[in-house]
């Protein structure tokens, strides 16, 4: 075969095979895309800015704990305590509030941190995995949040808190906001920093990053901090739309719409890959499935079972990456 | 040999792959009772080839017959049903399972009620591995064995399904040499048996052993098809590389060969090191532009020697000095920083990030100089990958194509790139050329060749004699985690090597304090 027809049929098949492989790649914003427009057509009154605000609303802390979720799973980890780790935030944050609203949300934060760094600390020193590790953090986080708020809800009054759930800028709901800056924070550290090249080495190889002189275990501890800073603030968003702090109820299985985002959003379970706006749109597709089931009243089981659909398919897709 | 129908026949099968032709009308017949070797260089299409013939793959042209009828595997177990059993490079059996359960793995032998019957497995198994001399406990869980066992395991499996036709794909890259041995027995039988052998090996002492006839694939294309004493080992080379005759001989059968003028002080100092119960008070210098060679046997500790310098062994005694300076032990990021580079043996578990892009696999170890303030520069990092996959030669579509897609030694390539461009002042070669092609293989020889002749420190350790005595300058023979001798210059044969590893010290050349004369 001369250089030039092999040249040829090589752009014609990868013609052929990127178009498949960016559906693939992409298959979610496809499925949301379609979606969006099957409501367009189907649901009454979907066209509205009310019905897309409380879509975002809604969504705003399951993206903040999917982040985290991604970072982790991108190491070949799991970070399962992501729905204590809110209902901690949430337990302390009404605790401190009579020191002012700062420092109320400051020692929120620093529980989320602190347990992220429990986390942490038990997979990148003492060698647990970190489907275990974060399993304890997942059971134990949510009973010390209920010891700490006296398995009481609290109402919540101070206005600067409730408007970080409640308020708006230039008409944007501040939720929204919060995950728009955190998904652009988390983006930079994925995409443009050391950090975010060692969290796929790591994942990719974790033997063969260690060998390339990268700092693993600090790279592990930061992963499972950034994931439970992300977790307490989705707490403080949830709690402050809730007026009131819910540590029995706030961030039950969370971890599981956090999971399925991450996946759906085309971050494969084996680690060494990060989408970080694959899974923002992993999070809006579940959500807008859960939306567009009520909005029809449609019963809520067959949401889950379509989910669950949606799921298999994403992962279904990822194999065949692998196999090709 | 007498000429008898082939009972297996591949008739003019092309592949195509995106990107590539990887069979470019491919035949070859394998006759009863043959060994048959299929060599190239990595790219050439073995694998391909391997895979059309087991039905991993289905060709897009041309036939396969066995036994005379035409055949279509859609999968490779109706391959491994009408009698084709391969044994691939890489151990596929699961390490928690017994020796006998992994041999029955999918067929086990049924008692009554259907259920497996054990007693039966382990009985049967015995008489396998006793019949092909193979020494293990079939009892004993398979991760508790050697490499070497498991893979005569592995190998006890495949034949033990009456394979009318067994391809091997290197299967010796993890046995000793005691280990090839009873594979060449089992091999003999099989051969006895009428059973047809398609043997893939870069080891040309193997090939011309055990093999009967050789197809050379180049390419995609068979370049040469015979019989393998009608063929000089300069010959097989000068096809599988597609070069002339002349060409090969006047360059040697490997790349090495330099004398390298070692100059000034060590670069590195290597001072007692000790890690119990492996090492044991290992001291040895390396200056620049010289390239030292640990000699071993396996298990004499010559990675864990090179991985304790790295710092990524912790060391219970001893120091590494580079340029003088003592090195934080213990830490590969500081040894990295002090100037050492180190490509691991085991390329795919340590060395690749199979999904990362050859670009980031390039610049795996450079990130915290390229970094300024956590961010990494694209700029920098494009100049640097478009500089080393120029200088290496290394073949990828482009700096964006996972490194899991490139050939054996382009990986290899890959692996080299990211220490090199590190400029690194030591480097140690942990079995650089292993399961990597004639050609890749001696474009690394020549490379580490000319960084030694610029004053970089090589240690290099490899498994094949030759390898060690036309490469390096001194050599340093370990047995048992110890230095047991030292052999420079004209000194360095395969004789005096063997004679050292063998009797260590006693044989009159170095001893282990000759390692620690820096002035010698």
């Amino acid at each position: 075969m001369t250089p030039m027809n092999r040249a040829a049929s090589v752009s014609e098949s990868l013609d052929r095979s990127a178009v498949a492989s960016w559906v693939r790649g992409r298959g979610v914003y496809v499925a949301f895309v379609a979606l969006l427009i099957f409501n367009l057509i189907i649901t009454p009154n979907f066209a509205s800015v009310a019905t897309f605000s409380n879509l975002l609303i809604q969504v705003s802390p399951i993206v903040l704990v999917s982040l985290g979720v991604a970072l982790a799973i991108g190491t070949e980890g799991i970070d399962l305590s992501v729905g204590s780790v809110m209902a901690l935030a949430s337990a302390f944050l009404p605790l401190y509030l009579g020191y002012g609203w700062p420092v109320a949300l400051f020692v929120a934060l620093l529980v989320g941190a602190v347990a992220g760094l429990v986390n942490g600390s038990l997979v990148a020193f003492v060698g647990v995995q970190p489907i275990i590790a974060t399993l304890a953090m997942l059971v134990g986080g949510r009973g010390l949040a209920q010891i700490f708020a006296s398995g009481q809800l609290l109402i919540v009054s101070d206005p600067a808190v409730l408007a970080l759930g409640q308020g708006r800028l230039f008409g944007i709901p501040a939720p929204v906001i919060v995950a728009v800056v955190a998904v652009l924070v988390v983006g930079f550290l994925v995409n443009r920093t050391t950090f975010g090249r060692y969290v796929v080495a790591i994942g990719g190889n974790r033997s063969a990053s260690y060998l390339s002189g990268h700092p693993v275990r600090r790279t592990l501890l930061l992963v499972y901090i950034i994931s439970g800073l992300l977790a307490a603030l989705a707490g403080i968003v949830a709690t402050a739309r809730l007026g009131a702090s819910d540590p029995s109820n706030i961030g039950i299985l969370i971890e599981l719409s956090a999971i399925t985002a991450v996946v759906v959003g085309g971050t494969p379970l084996s680690g060494g890959r990060v989408r970080i706006l694959g899974t923002v749109m992993g999070a809006l597709l579940i959500q807008l499935i859960s939306t567009t089931f009520i909005a029809n009243d449609l019963p809520f089981t067959w949401a889950q079972v379509f989910t669950a659909a949606i799921i298999l398919v994403a992962v279904y897709l990822q194999k065949g990456r692998g196999a090709a | 040999m007498e000429q008898r129908d082939p009972i297996l026949e591949v008739r003019r099968v092309t592949k195509r792959f995106p990107g590539v032709l990887a069979l470019d009308g491919v035949s070859l017949e394998l006759r009863p009772g043959e060994v048959h070797a299929l060599v190239g260089e990595n790219g050439a299409g073995k694998s391909t080839l391997i895979k059309v013939i087991t039905g991993v793959y289905r060709p897009d042209e041309g036939q396969i017959f066995l036994g005379g009828e035409e055949v279509s595997f859609a999968e490779p177990r109706e391959s491994q049903a009408a009698g084709i059993s391969t044994i691939y490079q890489e151990i596929n059996l699961i390490p928690l399972l017994s020796v006998a359960q992994n041999i029955f793995l999918g067929r086990e032998p049924r008692g009554s009620l259907g259920l497996i019957d054990r007693d039966r497995i382990n009985r049967e198994a015995a008489e396998i591995l006793e019949r092909y001399g193979i020494r293990a406990d079939v009892a004993a869980p398979l991760h508790s064995l050697g490499l070497g066992v498991q893979q005569m395991v592995a190998i006890a499996r495949a034949i033990s399904v009456e394979a009318r036709v067994v391809i091997m794909d290197e299967p010796t890259s993890s046995l000793e040499a005691r280990e090839v041995e009873t594979l060449f027995g089992v091999i003999r039988q099989l051969r006895e048996e009428g059973v047809g052998l398609i043997y893939v090996s870069h080891r040309l002492d193997e090939l011309y052993e055990i093999c009967d006839r050789v197809t050379v694939l180049r390419d995609g294309k068979v370049v040469h098809t015979g019989e393998l004493t009608e063929l000089s080992r300069l010959q097989l080379i000068a096809h599988m590389l597609g070069r002339e005759l002349a060409e090969v001989e006047a360059e040697g059968a490997t790349g090495f060969g330099e004398e390298h003028e070692a100059r000034e002080e060590p670069v590195l100092q290597a001072r007692d090191l000790t890690q119990r119960p492996r090492l044991h008070d290992i001291s040895f210098d390396v200056r620049p532009g010289e390239v030292v060679g640990l000699a071993g046997l396996l298990g004499a500790g010559r990675t864990e020697t090179a991985r304790a310098i790295f710092g990524a062994e912790p060391l219970d005694s001893g120091s590494v000095k580079v340029s003088g300076e003592e090195v934080k032990s213990g830490s590969p990021a500081a040894a990295i920083r002090a100037g050492v580079a180190f490509l691991p043996e085991d390329r795919k578990s340590d060395g690749i990030i199979p999904d990362l892009s050859v670009k980031a696999n390039i610049v795996a170890a450079a990130l915290p100089r390229l970094a300024r303030a956590g961010m990494v520069s694209e700029k920098a990092q494009n100049e640097l990958v478009e500089e080393f996959m120029q200088n290496l030669g290394i073949r990828a579509s482009s700096p964006d194509q996972p490194v899991r897609e490139l050939s054996g030694g382009n990986q290899q390539k890959v692996l080299l790139a990211r220490w090199l461009c590190m400029n690194p002042r030591v480097l140690i070669l942990d079995e650089p050329t292993r399961g990597i092609d004639v050609g890749a293989k001696a474009e690394i020889q020549k490379l580490v060749d000319d960084l030694a002749v610029n004053g970089l420190g090589v240690i290099l350790i490899s498994s094949e004699l030759e390898e060690l005595t036309e490469g390096s300058d001194r050599v340093v023979a370990l047995r048992d985690g110890a230095v047991v001798g030292l052999l420079s210059g004209e000194e360095i044969t395969e004789g005096n090597l063997m004679e050292v590893l063998a009797h260590g010290g006693g044989s009159g050349y170095g001893t282990p304090e000759d390692g620690n004369d820096a002035d010698e």
